[in-house]
């Protein structure tokens, strides 16, 4: 082997000097060059979760819909069927190459599930970007929504569900936030191990070229500086991973595959090692044996590439031909690039020489570091809002208009317009009309998928965002009446080298696993991103929520639209005189402050569980949770979202004695609005108080017009065409 | 009867429109690979929607040199019946199979909605279920979907239009076109009227939980029509 400085090495490929004295302690030796580039990517923050992995541990695992943990993602067994999910973020390679950057991250989400054996039905995006009066925010936005487009709409999984948000924050550095769901009957998972010696390890999908490389290392393990980090962004190749799917999922099937991984960030090294270490054994490659795209790829090179649509197999020996086929069938590589050995090391030959020899445990057991962490001292400075600092609004109308027009608030048509939401024909509510359900053919019951949180909250007080990103999603999903069952998470966040920063990213944490817990809902799987900054500073910390319910009878569930005149208009909850954080504080008063609505975790489950059962008793004609914007937003989508929009008569002076822009505006939690025909109000009212949820009658459904009263005054009266031209215009074009 | 659902690298409605013959209508289906050159028996071949081949230079304009294609022409031209479904439909176009060709959709962007049709023709034996001027609903997902005929031929498939983009009460209008097709055509058949194209997706409203069960009445058109001819 041969022998170079390696420190400078390690350095240059991000490895601090303590860890290459480890890693000289590991090998008792001088590491190769291929050796470094494989320590470096392996414990890169990206795929070593150095700084966050003692906090996971606190995440809860227990619940009510019995969950699992696979390699690359989790999720929950019902009725038979292993729900497997995970959300994955491709921030950094997304800010540099919006479109690529976007695609990538869907198919490698993508094949994350693939790689547990289940067939991926559904995708959702949850996207942040600086403002789109910025012209690189807006042209990273337009890229990004054309990515997810031009690689889900090939692929053929759905995009059904997501969100969108603008905030300054975002501007030099924007969340591209993936999530794939996948369905497969229990016993067919699939786990990524190499075990057995004497299996082959096959390589599938596509080639390999020089793209990608370092991807994790350095791109996303290390802020933006001032320069250009193109070459670091892979690909993506739609028909490929399309192909790939249909063919993995095939030879899956065979019984003969022993073991499968994605090969995404760290793609050969990743994929070698902790499927080795996840089989405790060993495994040998040989590199002349890997389809190349571009020739005179150095060995590292080759380790390190994160080339797009490929997979790793352990098959049996003796059924490797049969596999290779499948592969071919459907245009793709498939070579046996090594075996298994009873070693315990990742052995990487290169022209007849051992340019790696690695243990497989010690190269997946990265260091852990827990740095210290501080209160940030902004937080003192922006959680002084008081209500008295703002006049009230003497016109309401020209108010609202601003509001159902504006970024944050606007109609999402356009957007989940431009992605197939439909393909797999199991999407049963449609995404713009409430909670998003998809149909598990044969079956009864349904899956609801939804995503969460308010990053604005999270930067006001991380632990209280992060628990109502938590309670948010699950008030979402239950609005349908799902119950939910489980959660993957997206924790987007600064450096982890600077205190402040830190101390966000662990209140949060330790915020969305209190309320997790609470609700009984097990985290399932999950992914970090650090080094979310710019040389303006860093992003809201954002723990976005995935949530996967389920619906007993799919076609039970309830939408968010007024679907005929005359239903009685009922906001459950309580709303309290509160305008911390909202959005009607930012858009209209320009006011990134707080506090931000604090969570009643108690409140929360207690409306969850009713509205479950106010779906299940088949009692609600529509329902909609409360959240950014308010009472009046709700209002607003209910009557506009409909098959045919349909206005409301509404009165607010039931709600008690309060400023009318925190009646109309504020964002309390726990709270929802339901319309039901006359004869179930007794049933619902009896209901609410069985679940202690306080339960007005504001209104009733019907006429041309949403008009809002508070006593005797008129707040509002616009015509419901307006409100839905002003709503469905706010993203332009 | 016998279905065979073509299936191109990269066809993403296969399965769908698999399951809507073989588990919604319980036809007898079959998948046909791109690359076999027997259509199995089949009475009926669906062209399935997606991006075959990725749609790489051109809506359908690599699958119409599969293998199987070949086969699909002449079983075609000896008056079998062929529904090319989006994808599908852009497969015909390029293969000669159908007149007319596909623009990039008016604006640019890849759409996918719900849109209300209007039947044109139910004279064919994909809509002989349907009353003439009939509104329903069916969605479409296309990127493009710009049904595009030159002034030579504009006469002749004026003729063979079987569905229009319309409004909800049936008023053919540019506001109700989603992608600028020409005279808001979403579907046509060939002058003998045994091949269908059409770019909404009918397999997408074949079931009740779906919002729509216009679609299923194309392919139980076609059982239809099949049952009456066999006893003729």
């Amino acid at each position: 082997m041969e022998v170079t400085n390696g420190e400078n090495v390690a350095k240059e490929l991000g490895l601090r000097k303590e860890e290459y004295e480890k890693i000289l302690s590991i090998l008792g030796r001088v590491p190769t060059p291929t050796e470094i580039a494989m320590f470096s990517v392996e414990w890169s923050e990206h795929c070593g979760y150095l700084h966050s992995r003692k906090w996971l541990e606190v995440l809860p695992r227990e619940g009510k819909f019995s969950p699992f943990w696979g390699e690359d993602a989790g999720g929950i067994v019902y009725d038979g069927l292993a729900l497997v999910f995970k959300m994955e973020s491709h921030n950094h390679p997304s800010q540099i190459e919006p479109k690529q950057g976007a695609a990538t991250g869907v198919g490698g989400i993508i094949r994350d599930i693939l790689g547990s054996g289940a067939r991926p039905i559904a995708c959702l995006d949850s996207l942040h970007f600086g403002p789109g009066e910025d012209e690189r925010s807006l042209y990273v936005f337009r890229g990004v929504v054309e990515g997810v487009a031009f690689y889900g709409n090939c692929v053929g999984v759905p995009t059904v569900a997501g969100e969108l948000y603008f905030y300054p924050a975002f501007r030099g550095n924007c969340l591209v936030n993936v999530m794939c769901l996948g369905i497969a009957p229990r016993e067919k998972l699939t786990q990524a191990k190499a075990q057995g010696e004497g299996n082959y390890i096959v390589y599938v999908g596509n080639k390999t070229g020089r793209d990608g490389i370092g991807g994790c290392s350095i791109l996303a393990s290390q802020e933006f500086g001032a320069e250009e980090k193109r070459p670091s962004v892979q690909i993506g190749d739609p028909l490929a991973g399309k192909c790939l799917v249909e063919a993995t999922l095939e030879a899956l099937n065979t019984g003969y595959v022993v073991g499968v991984k994605d090969m995404g960030a760290a793609g050969l090294t990743c994929s070698t090692s902790e499927m080795a270490a996840s089989g405790r054994s060993g495994v040998e490659i040989d590199l002349d044996l890997v389809p190349l795209r571009e020739e005179g790829m150095e060995p590292w090179e080759i380790m390190m590439s994160e080339s797009q649509e490929r997979m790793l197999l352990c098959v049996r020996r003796g059924y490797e031909e049969e596999i290779i086929q499948i592969f071919q069938k459907w245009g793709l590589e498939g070579e046996i690039i090594g075996e298994v050995k009873d070693t315990g090391k990742v052995t990487i030959k290169y022209r007849g020489e051992i340019v790696a020899d690695i243990p497989a445990l010690e190269l997946t057991r990265p260091p852990v570091y827990t740095p210290p962490r501080e209160r940030p001292l902004y937080l003192d400075k922006v959680n002084n809002f008081s209500l008295q600092s703002i006049s009230l609004p003497s016109n309401y109308e020209e108010i609202l208009l601003r509001m159902v027009s504006s970024e944050n608030l606007s109609s999402r048509r356009p957007i989940f317009e431009q992605y197939d939401h439909m393909v797999g024909i199991n999407t049963v509510c449609l995404p713009g009309s409430g909670t998003v359900v998809l149909r598990v053919k044969g079956k009864k019951w349904g899956i609801a998928v939804t995503s969460d949180c308010n990053p604005l909250y999270c930067y006001l007080s991380p632990r209280e965002g992060a628990k109502m990103a938590v309670a948010e999603a699950a008030r979402n999903l239950s609005a349908c009446g799902a119950k939910p069952a489980g959660v993957t998470d997206c924790l987007n966040f600064g450096s982890p080298e600077k205190p402040d920063r830190y101390w966000q990213f662990v209140e949060a944490v330790e915020g969305l696993s209190e309320a997790c817990r609470f609700f009984g809902i097990p985290v399932v799987s999950g992914n970090v991103s650090f080094y979310n900054e710019n040389p303006e500073g860093a992003i809201f910390p954002t723990p976005t929520i995935g949530m996967v319910g389920i619906i007993e009878e799919a076609e039970k569930a309830v939408s968010a639209g007024f679907g005929e005149d005359d239903l009685i208009l009922v906001l459950l909850g309580e709303t309290k005189e509160e305008l911390g954080g909202s959005e009607y504080l930012r858009v209209i008063h320009h006011r990134e402050e707080g506090p931000p609505p604090q969570v009643d975790l108690e409140r929360e489950k207690n409306l969850q569980e009713l509205l479950i059962t106010l779906v299940k008793e088949e009692i609600l004609s529509s329902a909609i949770d409360l959240s950014e914007g308010g009472l009046i937003m709700a209002l607003v989508e209910s009557s506009v979202v409909g098959e045919s929009p349909r206005g409301a008569i509404v009165d607010l002076e039931c709600l008690g004695e309060m400023r009318e822009d925190a009646l109309l505006f504020g964002e309390s939690g726990g709270r929802a609005l339901v319309s039901v025909r006359g004869e179930f109000l007794n049933s619902l009212q009896r209901l609410a108080q069985e679940h202690n949820i306080p339960c007005q009658v504001i209104g009733k459904t019907g006429g041309e017009k949403l008009v809002i009263k508070k006593g005797g005054k008129l707040l509002i009266s616009l015509s419901v065409e307006e409100l839905k031209n002003c709503w469905e215009r706010g993203l332009g074009e | 009867m016998k279905f065979g659902v073509v299936v191109f690298p990269g066809s993403n409605c296969d399965y769908d429109c698999y399951y809507v013959l073989s588990q919604v209508l319980k036809a007898e289906t079959v998948f046909i690979w791109h690359e076999d050159r027997s259509l199995k028996d089949c009475d009926c071949i669906v062209l399935p929607g997606g991006s075959s081949y990725s749609d790489y230079l051109r809506a359908g304009a690599l699958a119409r040199f599969s293998p199987v294609m070949e086969a699909v022409q002449e079983f075609a031209e000896s008056g079998g019946l062929v529904i090319g479904i989006c994808n599908g439909f852009q497969i015909l176009t390029e293969a000669g199979i159908l007149p007319g060709a596909f623009l990039p959709n008016r604006g640019g962007r890849f759409i996918c909605c719900p849109v209300y049709l209007r039947v044109e023709n139910n004279q064919t034996p994909f809509t002989l279920l349907f009353a003439p001027g009939e509104v329903i609903k069916v969605p479409i997902a296309h990127r493009q979907g710009n049904f595009f005929i030159d002034s030579l031929h504009q006469e002749e498939v004026k003729k063979r239009i079987v569905f229009r983009y319309c409004g909800p009460q049936g008023e053919i209008d540019s506001c109700y076109n989603p992608n600028g097709s020409w005279e808001n055509v979403a579907g046509i058949v060939s002058g003998q009227g045994n091949i269908l194209g059409l770019m909404p997706h009918p397999e997408r409203a074949a079931e009740k939980i779906l919002g729509s069960e216009d679609g299923r009445r194309v392919f139980l058109s076609v059982i239809k029509w099949w049952e009456e001819k066999k006893w003729k």
